[in-house]
């Protein structure tokens, strides 16, 4: 299906992979924040798992180990921000700043050796019949396994979030952390899990930037994403299905934009590339505007620092 | 009441440069309501704190029912039949009564199971609630319901309430103290720490003192006097307030329908509010915390400014004025938070008096701090109130909260102001230093300003105020002379014109029975 010379059909389903780096990242970030931590840390998180997801793959030749790895990195970095905001109590919007600057370095120096080496590819997930189905089939059942992953951590983080126990603890300590206290919940144990798992996903959307993505390791390659992932989940109302939206919105115009370049349209490619970022932006300020609970579905105790002292 | 619940032997907790308890002991029977009394700093929150399992003992032994006790974690206090009801709730605004229950049982039942057992149990007690609300949409007499139904969920052996009466109106403590003879006649044990000796007295079976972490005394409350029950907790006498005769002048500061959106997401609006205050009147204002005290508070001092021609002073137009054009004009004010709001707290008492001296008193020269007058003014105020610190280069948050009120309290006096306002001016402040700042209020007023006092302590505007308004939901009352005016009065102004207390009260005997 042909539409002002773009392929709708390749567009949704690139949208999805486009999508796919954003949606985990701002999903752990969503998470995090959930628990009461600002982590602006998240576009360091996302250049090193990125670089560390690469070196894993390339190093052991399988792509799983890759994302594995990048997880990891993304997770150890988130726990170093808590380490330092949760324990030595530092102040957690710099230390955020300051993770992002300390991952864009970092995996600067890690990367050099692998510029230009191309990772081992991952597959499509097998579906049979169900992929030859006309368009749908190319839309939903001809991606990686990541991509369903990213989908089903959505859905996981918004069941868990609003009926599981674990959800319930998790939004107390993001909304009173003395009151959470004082019932005896481990604050700064809970706010670790949920940084690591924020990191983790962070971690785990930057290696599949660099192994399916682009597929290969760039410096600064993260543009940006991480930073989006963060509006996303304030103007999505710290909601995990509105986050989706927010994701996919953005991943839509990128593969527009790209699909608009292809196909010969006389905009000026910087307009183009820059859109993503805008509309995703206006879009999503619009709807919390709209949407009069914007501010307040803010967790009470976000970015505050938490001492048991009295 | 035969036996002991609750043994506690020698228990010791030393802070870093305080020792908060010292070899405390006492005990509490079944069914027991134990009245634990002190002012402040005696030491009865860290107490009650290992008792629930928060702050660890340094040494000495506690038994619940005559088995060795040491709970390491609140959840294991809960698990042997301890349950506390805090003074700040430990409540979650953004989550329903049902999600805040459930936070505070250990395995509670499947949500839907938990909201109809959480309406069962709250109608046996005469607390009425609805699961599916909001906490932060509760007003503070429902939130403090849903911390003891959450308690009850427990079935507790023994209840801890630490200042529980501090936010209620006059008909909720009664709906209260129903609930807890009830609790008390079926064997529950309560801990009850309060300020406030009438209640404890009607209350309490038992009561056991504290003064400066150690126990110097215990008696039967109702055995009493209020009086000998303070002087217990002071170790001495204090001077009464003496009121002496004021007649109210022209007006000071007129307010005429004034209105203002909520300052904070679950916070009131205020609604039409007029008043008039006189020169040489003391009005005083009562409410329910959270029901527009801190709004109309800053609408007055000038940090919010309001609509044209709502606030006039002395005969002029200030709705526009900042706070130092206010302060200017004679209007100065102390807001509720002393640390934060009325001082900062790592800034020294010297540079306290700077934020908001330089207007009415010469501590600036050509643009410039002064310094050498700074300090002077500054230790006028300590000398004058009687402020206990080593000098005026201590920083504010080294005061304790008493001295600290009494400090900012004086700024404002001493600079003589015309109209004075100040909200909740002994909140948390021990009874000597109390009667210190009330007496202070009294004589700015004997002396021709006009003073609006906004408090809960209704007993203090009974003590001090000329007339009395009630603040509810935003909307301020008509004034009435205190004089003459019963407490019942009173509690039914607070509660609103919509006579909402009066049929909550009605439904409480069915519901008891």
């Amino acid at each position: 299906m042909i539409v002002g010379g773009i392929d709708v059909v390749t567009l949704i389903s690139m949208l999805m992979v486009a999508s796919t780096p954003v949606l985990l990242a701002a999903t752990g970030e969503l998470v995090a924040e959930k628990s009461g931590v600002l982590n602006l840390g998240v576009e360091g998180m996302m250049i090193v798992g990125a670089v560390a997801g690469f070196a894993a793959a390339v190093t052991t030749g399988s792509p799983v180990l890759g994302f594995a790895g990048g997880a990891l990195a993304g997770a150890a970095m988130a726990a170093l921000f808590a380490l330092l905001t949760q324990v030595f109590l530092s102040n957690q919007t710099a230390t955020g700043l300051a993770l992002t600057l300390f991952g864009l370095g970092l995996s600067a120096l890690v990367g050099k050796p692998f510029e230009g080496v191309r990772p081992p590819p991952t597959g499509k997930v097998p579906f049979g019949p169900l992929s030859d189905i006309p368009m749908l089939g190319r839309i939903l059942f001809s991606h990686d396994w990541v991509v369903y992953l990213s989908l089903a951590l959505v859905a996981a983080v918004w069941g868990m979030l609003k009926y599981s126990r674990a959800g319930l603890i998790l939004r107390a300590v993001g909304e009173n952390h003395d009151a959470a206290h004082a019932l005896g919940y481990r604050v700064i144990a809970v706010r670790f899990a949920a940084l690591a798992f924020g990191g983790a996903l962070a971690g785990l959307g930057g290696a599949y930037l660099s192994l399916i993505r682009v597929p290969q390791w760039t410096e600064g390659m993260t543009a940006g994403a991480g930073w989006i992932a963060l509006a996303i989940v304030v103007f999505a109302s710290w909601r995990a299905g509105r986050v989706l939206i927010g994701a996919y919105l953005f991943g839509g115009i990128t593969a527009l934009q790209l699909q608009l370049q292809a196909a010969g349209y006389a905009i000026p490619v910087h307009l183009l590339t820059m859109a993503p970022y805008v509309l995703t932006i206006v879009v999503l300020v619009v709807l919390s505007a709209l949407h009069r609970h914007g501010a307040q579905a803010a967790p009470a105790a976000l970015g505050r620092s938490f001492h048991a002292s009295n | 009441m035969t036996g002991t619940l609750l043994k506690i032997d020698g228990l010791t907790k030393a802070y870093p440069g305080v020792v908060a308890n010292d070899g405390v002991g006492f005990s509490v029977a079944p069914g027991e309501v134990h009245a634990l009394l002190g002012e402040n700093g005696a030491g009865k929150s860290t107490l009650v704190k290992m008792i629930y399992g928060l702050v660890k003992p340094d040494a000495g032994t506690m038994e619940f029912r005559g088995a060795p006790y040491t709970p390491a974690e609140p959840r294991a206090a809960r698990a042997t039949g301890v349950a506390m009801v805090f003074q700040h709730f430990s409540l979650f605004e953004a989550l329903n009564v049902a999600e805040n229950v459930a936070l505070g049982m250990e395995n509670p039942p499947p949500m839907r199971d938990l909201a109809a057992r959480i309406r069962e149990i709250s109608h046996a007690y005469g607390l009425p609630l609805d699961p599916d609300r909001l906490v932060g949409d509760l007003s503070a007499g429902e939130r403090q319901r849903v911390e003891i139904v959450r308690c009850l969920l427990q079935d507790p052996k023994l209840l801890i309430m630490d200042e529980p009466t501090s936010v209620l109106t006059p008909q909720e403590v009664e709906i209260l103290f129903r609930t807890l003879r009830k609790l008390s006649s079926e064997g529950t044990a309560i801990l009850y720490i309060s300020h406030k000796l009438e209640e404890i007295r009607a209350l309490c079976d038992g009561a056991t003192i504290l003064r400066g972490g150690k126990v110097v005394g215990s008696c039967i409350p109702r055995d009493k006097t209020a009086r000998e029950l303070a002087e217990m907790m002071v170790g001495g006498t204090f001077a009464e307030t003496r009121r002496g005769g004021r007649t109210p002048g022209a007006p000071v500061l007129v307010v005429k329908d004034l209105s203002l959106p909520p300052m904070s997401q679950f916070g009131p609006a205020l609604k039409h509010v007029d008043l008039t205050l006189r020169a040489g009147e003391i009005l005083g204002i009562g409410g329910v915390a959270g029901n527009g005290q801190e709004e109309l508070l800053a609408t007055l001092s000038g940090e919010v400014p309001s609509a044209d021609e709502t606030v006039i002073l002395k005969g002029e137009e200030a709705s526009h004025l900042g706070p130092n054009e206010r302060r200017a004009r004679g209007l100065l004010s102390a807001p509720e938070e002393r640390l934060g709001h009325a001082a900062v707290p790592a800034m020294s008492l010297t540079e306290n008096t700077l934020l908001t001296g330089t207007i009415r008193k010469p501590l600036t020269k050509k643009g410039f701090i002064d310094m050498g007058a700074a300090r002077a003014f500054a230790e006028e105020i300590i000398r004058a109130f009687d402020v206990r610190t080593p000098g005026p280069h201590v920083a504010a948050r080294a005061l304790s909260g008493g001295n600290l009120q009494k400090y900012v309290i004086g700024r404002e006096v001493l600079q003589a102001p015309d109209v004075l306002i100040v909200n909740q001016p002994t909140w948390g402040v021990d009874a000597a230093a109390a009667a210190s700042i009330r007496q202070a209020l009294i004589d700015l007023a004997a002396r021709g300003a006009g003073v609006i006092v906004i408090s809960q302590d209704l007993d203090e505007l009974m003590e001090i105020a000329d007339n009395f308004c009630a603040l509810y939901e935003g909307r301020l009352s008509a004034p009435r002379p205190v004089e003459g005016l019963s407490l019942d009065e009173i509690g039914l102004m607070l509660g609103g014109a919509q006579g909402m207390t009066e049929a909550q009260i009605e439904i409480q005997p069915e519901a008891l029975a």
